[in-house]
Order: C-alpha cells, then sequence, then structure tokens
C-alpha cells in the first residue's frame, strides 16, 4: 500500500521504525562490517593505488589505445551477449514454466550448468567446438566465418555462461503470473499480441532486465573461460580483465589499478542506470 | 431465448466435471449457479466464456452458437474470483483495456474512451480512484473495477466466478446488494457462480444447483427452499438433522409425537428417514409425547441459541432454538424435542 498516512509526516524522523522483532542493531552492524570487509575496504584500495602514476599517469594508462580497445571489447561483448541471453533466455523461461514436455526436469537442471563448470573447463570446450577445426567451427569455416580467436569468440564465451541469470530471473515471475490475466484480456477481446505486449511483457519485462544486468555485470568480469577462445589478440579480442593480468605479470600492479578503477567506474554507472530502469518500471503496480 | 445451454459435457482425463447439463436463461435473468466444490459451476461458466471446450453440446445465444465463436469474438463479460486485474494499470486503464482492443471502425476515439470509462467509473462507484493502481485498492474495490472492466465492452452476457469469494462477510453482503441493484440498472442477463446458498437466494431470479456435474434442481428461490426435489437440494439449502420415524396417516410420528409431512412420498407408509431443519422443534421440560433427550449445553449463537442434547439411545442431536426458550432451561434438564414438520423421501 502506497497510501500514507498524513500523521506520518509530522512524526520526527527516526532512523527505523520501532518494531516488536527485535534483533535490527546485531544485524545491522553485522551488514556494515561485512559489506565494508567484503566490498567496500577492497574497492577503495583499488581507487586509492592508481594515483601515484598521478593524474596523467592514470590518464596516459586509461586513454591508451590498447586499453580503450579492451574497454570497448569487455563492455561491448557484454552488452551484446546480455541480450542475447535476454531474448533467448526468457524463450527458455517460457517453454520451461508454460509447457509439460519429456526431459523437462533434464533441460531445466540443464540451465544452471553454466554456474556450475569451472569456467576454464567451459572456455577450453568452447574453444575446441569453435575453432576452424572444430565441431561448430568447421561449419563456418569453408564461409570464411571465423569464431574463435575473434571478438565473436568473446561473445559466444559471455552468452554461455551469463545464459542462467536471464532464465532464473525470468521463470519465477512467469510462474508466477495468473492464468486468470491472460483469460481476462481474452474476454475483453484482446488478440493474443495484445495480450502478451500489454499484459505479459510489463510483468515480465522487470524480470528480464533484472536477468539482463546479473548477465550483463557478470559478463563485464569474467575471465576464465573468455582467455581460451578470444585468442587474445591486443586491439582486436584482448578483454580488459586480462589486460589487467598482463599488467600485473609485469609488476605494473599501479597500471592495473588504473584499468580497474575504469572498469569500476562504467560498470557502476551501468548498474546505476539500470537499476533505475528497474524502479521507473516496478514503481507502478508494485505490491 | 437469449442462452440455451444444451447436453453440455466435459471430461478432465476420467473426471466427468460436466455430465450433460442444459439451462436456459431469459432476457435480463439473473441466473445463480449453486453447488458444492468439484460440482462443476465454474467448469459451465467457462464454457460459455468460451475459456473451456465442451466435448459435446452446444450453447447457443439468440440462435447463434457460441461455441463456433473464438472467446474475443463472444463478447462476453467475466469477472474473476480473484479479480485478474492487470497490476500494471490503473483502475481507469483497466476499465478502457476491452475499449482499446477493439478492432477497424468499431473502436471508438480517445475521447469516447475517456468519456466512457468515466461513465463506468461513476457506475461502480469508484469516482476519484480511477488513477489508482490494483494494489492500492481493497478487495471490494478491485472487483468493482473488474465488473466495470467486464461491462465497458458492453457484454451480451455477463458472467460471475464466484465474485466475492474473497471478500469478508460484511463487503460481500453490501456489494451483493449493490450488484442487484445494478442487475436491475443494466438488465444484463448475469450468471453467477457461488457455493454459499445464501447468496444464490438472496441475488437471483433462478438458482440452477450443481451436483456432480448435473442438475438437481433448477427454480425460483422459493421453490428451491420450499419445495426442494431431493435430500441434496434440502441439506444444501440450510441445516438439516436426519431422525428415524414411522409414517402414519400422512404425518410422520417420531415417538408418538406426529409432525407435519413437507413434499416427497406422502402416501407412503412404514419407516422412513425424516430431514428436520434445526429450528423446527417444540422443546418441552420433562418427559412426554416425543424424543428424550438430555440438554448439554446451550450455545448463544446469533439470533438464536444452539442446543446439544444427547438422545436416550446415546446420539447426540443439535437443534436451535429462540433465545427466550432456551434461557428456560438449565443444562442436564430432562427434555422431550417434538418435530414440528419434516420430510420424507
Amino acid at each position: 500500500m502506497s497510501v500514507t498516512d498524513a500523521s506520518a509526516s509530522a512524526k520526527r524522523w527516526r532512523f527505523r521504525e520501532p518494531s516488536a522483532l527485535g534483533g535490527f542493531w546485531p544485524s545491522f552492524s553485522f551488514v556494515v562490517l561485512y559489506l565494508s570487509i567484503i566490498v567496500l575496504i577492497p574497492l577503495a584500495a583499488l581507487a586509492l593505488r592508481p594515483w601515484e602514476l598521478g593524474l596523467e599517469g592514470v590518464w596516459r594508462v586509461v586513454s591508451s589505445e590498447r586499453t580503450v580497445a579492451a574497454l570497448k571489447l569487455s563492455f561491448g561483448a557484454a552488452a551484446i551477449a546480455a541480450s542475447v541471453n535476454a531474448v533467448f533466455g526468457t524463450i527458455v523461461a517460457w517453454a520451461l514454466v508454460r509447457y509439460e514436455f519429456p526431459g523437462k526436469r533434464v533441460i531445466d537442471a540443464l540451465v544452471d550448468l553454466p554456474f556450475a563448470l569451472p569456467t576454464a573447463v567451459a572456455g577450453i570446450a568452447l574453444a575446441s567446438i569453435y575453432a576452424p577445426n572444430g565441431l561448430i567451427g568447421a561449419a563456418f569455416a569453408p564461409h570464411d566465418i571465423r569464431i574463435a580467436y575473434t571478438p565473436v569468440g568473446v561473445m559466444v564465451a559471455l552468452v554461455f555462461i551469463g545464459f542462467p541469470f536471464v532464465v532464473r530471473a525470468v521463470q519465477p515471475v512467469l510462474a508466477d503470473l495468473d492464468r486468470d490475466v491472460e483469460e481476462a484480456a481474452a474476454t475483453l477481446g484482446a488478440s493474443r499480441w495484445r495480450t502478451i505486449s500489454q499484459v505479459i511483457w510489463p510483468a515480465i519485462a522487470p524480470a528480464i532486465l533484472t536477468g539482463f544486468a546479473l548477465a550483463f555485470a557478470r559478463a563485464v568480469g569474467e575471465y576464465g573461460s573468455v582467455i581460451f577462445i578470444a585468442g587474445n589478440i591486443p586491439m582486436v579480442s584482448e578483454i580488459a580483465p586480462l589486460l589487467i593480468v598482463i599488467k600485473l605479470e609485469e609488476f605494473d600492479y599501479a597500471g592495473a589499478a588504473a584499468i580497474g578503477l575504469a572498469m569500476l567506474c562504467v560498470s557502476f554507472v551501468m548498474l546505476f542506470l539500470l537499476n533505475g530502469a528497474h524502479a521507473l518500471m516496478t514503481r507502478r503496480g508494485a505490491a | 431465448m437469449p442462452l440455451e445451454i444444451d447436453h453440455i459435457r466435459k471430461t478432465y482425463g476420467k473426471f466427468p466435471a460436466l455430465g450433460g447439463v442444459s439451462l436456459r436463461a431469459e432476457d435480463s435473468e439473473f441466473i445463480a449457479l449453486l453447488g458444492p466444490s468439484g460440482s462443476g459451476k465454474t467448469t459451465l461458466l467457462r464454457c460459455i466464456a468460451g475459456l473451456e471446450v465442451p466435448d459435446s453440446g452446444s450453447i447457443r445465444f439468440r440462435g447463434e452458437s457460441l461455441l463456433a465463436q473464438k472467446v474475443r469474438d463472444r463478447r462476453i463479460g467475466l469477472v474473476f474470483q480473484h479479480y485478474a486485474l492487470f497490476r500494471h494499470m490503473t483502475a481507469a486503464q483497466n476499465v478502457a483495456f476491452g475499449l482499446r482492443a477493439k478492432r477497424g471502425k468499431e473502436r471508438p476515439n480517445n475521447r469516447q474512451i475517456n468519456a466512457r470509462v468515466e461513465e463506468l467509473i461513476a457506475l461502480v462507484q469508484l469516482d476519484g480512484l480511477a488513477g489508482r493502481y490494483p494494489s492500492q485498492l481493497s478487495g471490494g474495490q478491485r472487483q468493482r473495477v473488474a465488473l466495470a472492466r467486464a461491462l465497458a465492452i458492453e457484454p451480451r452476457i455477463l458472467l460471475l466466478d464466484e465474485p466475492f469469494g474473497a471478500l469478508d462477510a460484511k463487503v460481500r453482503r453490501e456489494l451483493r446488494r449493490w450488484l442487484r441493484q445494478l442487475h436491475e440498472r443494466t438488465g444484463l442477463t448475469t450468471i453467477f457462480v457461488t457455493h454459499d446458498q445464501e447468496e444464490a437466494l438472496e441475488l437471483a431470479d433462478r438458482v440452477a444447483l450443481l451436483k456432480d456435474g448435473a442438475l438437481e434442481q433448477v427454480g425460483t428461490p422459493e421453490e428451491l427452499y420450499h419445495q426442494p426435489a431431493t435430500p441434496f437440494v434440502f441439506e444444501f439449502l440450510g441445516d438439516v438433522v436426519k431422525l428415524p420415524c414411522e409414517i402414519v396417516d400422512g404425518a410422520a410420528v417420531f415417538a408418538g409425537a406426529r409432525a407435519k409431512l413437507l413434499g416427497g412420498s406422502l402416501t407412503r407408509a412404514g419407516s422412513g428417514l425424516a430431514y428436520v431443519r434445526p429450528d423446527a422443534f417444540d422443546i418441552v421440560v420433562g418427559e412426554s409425547e416425543g424424543l428424550k433427550a438430555v440438554l448439554r449445553d446451550v450455545v448463544s449463537a446469533g439470533a438464536s441459541a444452539r442446543l446439544d442434547c444427547l438422545f436416550d439411545g446415546g446420539e447426540p442431536i443439535e437443534i436451535r432454538a429462540p433465545h427466550d426458550v432456551a434461557l428456560q432451561l438449565k443444562i442436564g434438564d430432562r427434555v422431550t424435542l417434538r418435530p414440528r414438520e419434516a420430510r420424507v423421501w
């Protein structure tokens, strides 16, 4: 209920509403402590480290041609892969929720496989299949299309590791969607297309966006599965996380931190925007 | 004859939901489909709406077959038990949905749609709430939005599937009265599914009582209440006490006490099982002609009192009596119960 009590605004502001159920302070303290140790302090260290290069030095690292190309590839491929997953993940979730068919439970379990597999194993498997002499790569090779060792290969790996996120985000929402609502739309004279676009889509769109954001965030940081299939050619198929590792191996810790900081900033802005869009979508009619 | 339902059969797997049901509805008639859960009443409603396809039989509206038409072409308004409102649309947008879904030249322009929505919102008495989302409305208000939404398409028939089932008793009674008034104003042929006999008897012009996928009795509320065709009808419309009796000269005799025999097989003689309403007993303190029992407990229950008695044979019986009668009794009293009227089938 968003109907606010008029007297509530007159009350003095409180850090939290009094509750009969105790345990707020222990859990709140724990959250602050835990988040600090696990997230905030490491990120603060990351944010502080690059500046030993000086502002100009940081800028030189971040704006170098190779870094820009790597960042573009990392974020671009992650965005495309998450979009692909948003479309096909939704279709898979739809099939799993709406229809009964033999083998449904097996397929449902298979969806989680990219979560469970060590990413390096996935990377090697993908690389061998999509390489020009591999099972799928061989089919494309005669047409002069190469997948492994190109940006397309990076995308394939990112689609693979991001796939479960959209399915698992959309599935429960679709399952929760009442048949009633679709039937009501039909009795009101709506075509099937109108029902899908105006009744079902608004209900599941926030979940698809959540799945997209998760798949995107995962893909941006992905390392293990990508490096095997990417070929890692500088300026072409070299992802930003790999560039960071290369800098570390050269003992250029500040340079690595500078690229890390750049990734952090872009990721933060994108997640902020995605969350904003999500809030806009769900504000209406959220019960 | 606007609506003719003829021998509708519907089976789910091996479970026969409807076993050849036939029913007719007059113009502007308000019919209640009454029955326990699993009796097929909702299935029948969904067949009329087009959400279920019957195995056989026909449904005609003014002569044309409804079964040949798709759900969206039938123009039959349906109100669901759990409202089925579009959560991401305001009340007004919900009501407008059916108007916006119209195709071609049937589709009104925006100004006409807004005017119609305003009119309907006023009709269901939700003025000022048109901009609210369903989550910001109470259950009763939501159901009125759902009703306005169904009425927006100017349906040929209005179907309601236990529309007040999810509401509390007081709101339910208010909406019931209001729905009856609305029906008198719109004159729309209405079919209403409920398992609440009180609701059916109060609202409907005619009640169709279903049991196990077949019609048990169709008639006015008075007919059902006063001339129940079967023991099931009698039991469904109120509490019943079943007692063995002797039938002598067209009267039911309970241990020497004579009760008027209503309906049933009046000419039969011999012993039978009498169906008596719990409030159709005379209670006499002490022993005389009639059923002897001991009063175990008196519970004040609303307008009358419930008396828990124990027959001498050890069988318990619950009857009802006005408070002034109950006040003259003490727990532990020996009483004699005399049924005033009984039914024997």
